[in-house]
């Protein structure tokens, strides 16, 4: 259990640095919420029934930006040999990087959410759906994407096959995410709904990701 | 002192994008005993030690362990340093050290012994990324002494470094061998220290 934090703690000090991701996501995230308004103009009731499509849509490119770098920057300096070599299994590993990421990335997300839905004229209401259903939803975008970034960890310019691998396998995660969002302000879909399936989606990506990244990770030394 | 293990390795092909970089390669080695290998460029040496530390599969052939009387596979004994040093810019030598120490378990010296014999207690927290070449092969090299791994998988450890820590090194190899444990590195130069056997790769059997 001690080389799984020490593993989280160097992980999250490194997302934190200079050179880490950890703000990356976030300032990308603020900069495609701020622009549309100016570019959809300003009719608030368009506004408010887009944020939340919106807000999903930067919060999965705002995922997939930092994380072509999740198992490449290991790959290229060594450390995921040695990581490979400790007696702590694989999976685990992955999986802690990826909840690492999910902190200094998606946790940041959902929480900035409710403030930048003032920009796109949210109520209230809104505002809360949107941060409950990316918290509960970043996790797939990131697990779903660990797998890819283990895919690619050893290409160079990976960044851009991962997307394209990816981004297709987002898409449920997206339809469930505003349709819950959505529903949070009213409408004709109970909230539960969407949502739940929304956890389901999370929960299956943790699995699924964590073991799927870690096998793409031992193919790669076959 | 470490258990006394045995490493056998036997009829070992190494494939790489089709080609044959050795074949039917055998050798055994005991507790207190180093391996020295050489070979021209390209023979397979770097090779063999990610073979051995389970990075890389072999096309064919067996790699055992006997004797450690636990069911720990090779990768799981072995240290392993090789051309990339696993250092984050971002990190200090320290939290690099203390990291490696809790993930690859069985502490032995702590970060800041480890520093101090390595001669790198001045830098402890200056960011990897102001490190010079020397400095950062000095610093991987610490890592053998802040876990406890009874097998040394060394490619080229004397690169980038001095004389003198080239001879603090060579005696830490000696204290290494003297506790049972084994050592196998890659070489083109003398390595400062007694090596049992010298297996050359790539030359025609």
């Amino acid at each position: 259990m001690s080389a799984l934090r020490a593993l989280l703690l160097r992980e999250l000090r490194l997302a934190a640095r200079i050179g880490g991701g950890g703000a990356m996501g976030l300032v990308f995230f603020l900069m495609l919420v701020t622009v549309v308004p100016f570019a959809v103009g300003p009719d608030l009731n368009l506004l408010s029934r887009i944020g939340p499509a919106i807000l999903w849509i930067a919060a999965a490119l705002a995922t997939l930006l930092g994380l072509d770098r999740l198992f490449q920057a290991d790959a290229e300096d060594g450390s995921l040999d040695l990581l490979m070599m400790s007696r702590t299994p694989l999976e685990a590993i992955v999986l802690v990087k990826a909840a690492a990421h999910w902190l200094a990335t998606g946790l940041p997300l959902a929480l900035a959410a409710p403030f930048l839905g003032l920009l796109l004229a949210l109520t209230p209401e809104a505002m809360g759906g949107m941060a409950v259903t990316l918290l509960v939803g970043t996790p797939a975008l990131t697990f779903i994407g660990a797998t890819g970034a283990a895919l690619t960890a050893s290409l160079r310019r990976g960044g851009l096959v991962l997307s394209i691998l990816v981004l297709p396998l987002m898409v449920p995660v997206l339809i469930f995410g505003v349709s819950a969002a959505n529903a949070a302000s009213g409408g004709t879909v109970p909230f539960m709904t969407p949502f739940l399936v929304l956890c389901a989606l999370s929960l299956m990506a943790m699995a699924v990701g964590t073991l799927g990244a870690a096998a793409a990770l031992r193919a790669a030394t076959a | 002192m470490f258990r006394p293990m045995r490493l056998t390795v036997a009829d070992l092909d190494c494939q790489r994008s089709g080609r044959f970089v050795f074949s039917g390669l055998s050798f055994e080695l005991g507790g207190g005993e180093a391996l020295a290998l050489t070979g021209r460029n390209g023979a397979g040496k770097s090779s063999l030690l990610q073979i051995l530390a389970g990075l890389l599969q072999p096309a064919a052939g067996r790699i055992a362990v006997d004797g450690t009387g636990d069911d720990l596979t090779l990768p799981e004994l072995a240290h392993y340093v090789g051309h990339r040093d696993a250092l984050k810019p971002a990190l200090t030598p320290l939290e690099s050290l203390a990291f490696w120490q809790a993930m690859l378990g069985e502490p032995a010296m702590t970060p800041d012994e480890a520093l101090d014999r390595m001669s790198l207690d001045h830098a402890a927290d200056l960011p990897c990324a102001y490190l010079s070449a020397g400095q950062r092969r000095r610093l991987a090299l610490a890592r053998l002494l802040v876990s406890r791994r009874p097998v040394w998988l060394l490619d080229e450890p004397t690169s980038a470094l001095d004389a003198a820590s080239q001879e603090v090194f060579a005696g830490l190899v000696a204290a290494h061998l003297a506790s049972d444990g084994l050592v196998i590195a890659a070489t083109h130069v003398p390595l400062g220290f007694e090596a049992a056997r010298t297996l050359r790769l790539g030359e025609p059997t």
